[in-house]
């Protein structure tokens, strides 16, 4: 189910704009790593590489390999659309579709790929990615109702049940608790303890001790200078970068000394 | 710490708060009193000096409600209450200014329609009768009106449509910024210069006749622009984050449109589109040079002179008789209330399209 990402080489750029550099790494399988570092260090565009929603924004370009298993998302005659089949992602601001439904929310996966399922069945599936989603006990009576009528943190884990409903085998999230409260965030976190067990998930946080709390391991992302492109400084075991990273930079950066 | 506490006692003394935050205000029926003493004293000024014009009447009593507030609020409240309260007056008479052509458009259409306008002057159209003569009616001129604008709207609004569509989703470029500069300049296009294009193209060079569906052709290129315009600036409003969210789902890109930017700016998009029609339906130029003008009902649009509603209207005015007079005004008020009924389905279309907030 869950796969290994092993990325050589990769540098992705805005137009002309380098945004990073020469990036690589390994994401173990049902693991969570979590990448750290200063606003525009280019955790969300690596990221946003690895399943190439990169190439979404208008100039958008990549260079370098991205292996899941052993097959590369940037290879020839690669579909980007499949490749985000396998490669789900969770938004920083909670964005259900308006127009819908709570539960076609999570049916807009099957359903908007045409692998439209009969209606038992979407039941099914709606119903266990709501309840992996730790929300089925507040919505269950109100599937009917609009998504965007839940509260922030209810749409935020609305917003992971949708992308666990299609199945995919890593889930990339992009700052998911940073709109909201502590509460939320204490759910979604304890979601991505149990969603480790099936999907392998790449979490980028501002938050070190949510770092800490939910990663296996940890990569600290820098830049040299506002316009410089952003760099991985290093990769490793969670424990060992809070409490003896082998670079002095993610040292300084977590005990908020730096500059 | 308490050094510099101390330090700072003497300066908050020296600049001590106002005693009380209670200043004396006007009471709150003053402007709706002031309103209507100024009314009062601008009729009693025009009936003293002998004016003779409601308008002059009116711009006297504005002038007096201004000056007014603005002097009682200084001499009461101080100056920058008076201010603020002849900004509020001046932007109430710009709104006055701005109704009051209108109601009286619809005033004077209603008091001088109404009268010819029953079951009769709906269902017969003009026929053999002569133009001095009463009676007679619009029902040919509403036939042609509702084809021609139908099949203008059912050229224009796809074609509008999937133009705004590539421009918002897929247009980078040279080609896309060719084609906005071209539909601004579309926009631009007087609709006699519409109609002598397809009377040029459609009558002289192909040798077709005149026809409603000629007319059509003519008020779809006055259509298109302002379809691609609004579905353009509803499909803006879509926020990305619903595309990308979309398309993060494995989604593909021209399903993503179909399934979610489209549904969520549906409602915007057939405003557009009707309040586009609406537009249209008081075209009366391109309907002069290409469907001519029946006096019969003529309901196949595709062949042979028809009739709508402004040229009815035109027409009839030129007549000059008494009876023709009053058939242009039942004429002008069914046209009016057309474009209200499009315009109120458009608004209900909107809402009930919305996107859902409720719990």
């Amino acid at each position: 189910m869950a796969k290994r990402i092993d990325v050589s080489g990769l540098s992705a750029y805005y137009g002309s704009h380098r945004a990073i550099d020469d990036i690589s790494m390994t994401v173990e399988p049902r693991s969570v790593t979590a990448f750290i570092g200063p606003s525009g260090c280019g955790k969300s565009t690596f990221l946003r590489t690895l399943n190439r929603m990169h190439e979404v924004t208008p100039g958008g370009r990549v260079e370098g390999k991205v292996m899941l298993d052993d097959e590369n998302l940037y290879g020839s005659g690669v579909d980007p659309v499949a490749v985000r089949r396998t490669v789900g992602m969770v938004f920083q601001r909670p964005n259900p579709f308006p127009t819908m439904s709570i539960f076609d929310n999570v049916a807009a996966g099957l359903r908007l790929n045409g692998t439209v399922k009969k209606k038992s069945e979407l039941n099914d599936v709606v119903e266990k990615s709501l309840k992996g989603a730790n929300l089925w006990n507040e919505v269950k009576d109100r599937l009917n109702k609009p998504g965007s009528g839940l509260s922030g943190g209810q749409q935020q884990r609305l917003c992971i049940a949708r992308a666990i409903a299609v199945e995919p085998q890593v889930l990339l999230m992009d700052e998911p608790c940073s709109a909201l409260d502590p509460i939320s965030t204490l759910a979604i976190e304890d979601l991505i303890g149990e969603l480790k067990e099936r999907f392998t998930i790449v979490i980028v946080t501002h938050n070190m001790q949510q770092a800490a709390r939910v990663s296996d391991r940890t990569a600290f992302f820098n830049l040299a200078a506002v316009g410089q492109p952003g760099k991985l400084v290093e990769i490793d075991d969670t424990e060992r970068i809070f409490s003896n990273p082998s670079v002095q930079a993610t040292e300084d950066y977590i005990s908020g000394r730096f500059g | 710490m308490s050094n510099t506490v101390t330090a700072r006692r003497p300066v908050a003394d020296s600049a001590p708060l106002p005693v009380s935050l209670k200043q004396p205000r006007l009471p709150r029926w003053a402007p709706a009193g002031l309103a209507a003493a100024a009314a009062a004293v601008g009729c009693g000024i025009g009936l003293a000096a002998g004016l003779e014009s409601r308008i002059q009447w009116g711009l006297i009593a504005a002038l007096l409600f201004v000056l007014g507030t603005f002097l009682l609020a200084a001499a009461v409240e101080g100056t920058r209450q008076a201010k603020d309260r002849l900004a509020t007056s001046l932007v109430w008479i710009c709104f006055l200014l701005a109704v009051v052509p209108l109601a009286s458009l619809i005033w004077e259409t209603v008091a001088r329609g109404i009268k010819v306008v029953d079951g009769y002057f709906l269902s017969h159209s003009m026929g053999t009768l002569p133009d001095a003569m009463a009676g007679g009616g619009i029902y040919h001129a509403l036939v042609g009106t509702l084809q021609q604008v139908g099949l203008a709207a059912l050229i224009a609004a796809p074609i509008g449509l999937l133009t705004a569509i590539y421009l918002v989703e897929y247009g980078r470029g040279k080609l896309a910024k060719a084609v906005t500069f071209f539909v601004d300049v579309m926009t631009g296009i007087p609709s006699i210069v519409a109609g002598l294009f397809v009377l040029s193209v459609w009558i002289l060079i192909l040798g077709f006749g005149p026809s409603g569906f000629a007319g059509a052709m003519a008020l779809a290129i006055l259509m298109m622009p302002v379809v691609v315009r609004s579905t353009e600036e509803m499909l803006k409003l879509v926020p990305n984050e619903l595309r990308e969210a979309s398309l993060a789902l494995g989604v593909p890109k021209w399903r993503t449109i179909l399934k979610v930017v489209l549904p969520t700016s549906v409602g915007g998009i057939a405003t557009g589109v009707m309040l586009a029609i609406a537009r249209i339906t008081g075209e009366t130029a391109p309907v002069l040079l290409l469907v001519w003008g029946a006096k019969t009902i003529n309901s196949n649009p595709f062949e042979g002179a028809q009739q709508s509603l402004p040229l009815y209207v035109f027409q009839q005015w030129q007549q000059g008789s008494d009876a023709s007079y009053d058939r242009a005004w039942g004429a002008a008020l069914v046209l009016i209330a057309f474009v209200m009924i499009l315009n109120l389905v458009a608004r209900g279309i909107a809402r009930w399209k919305a996107p859902k907030t409720g719990r």
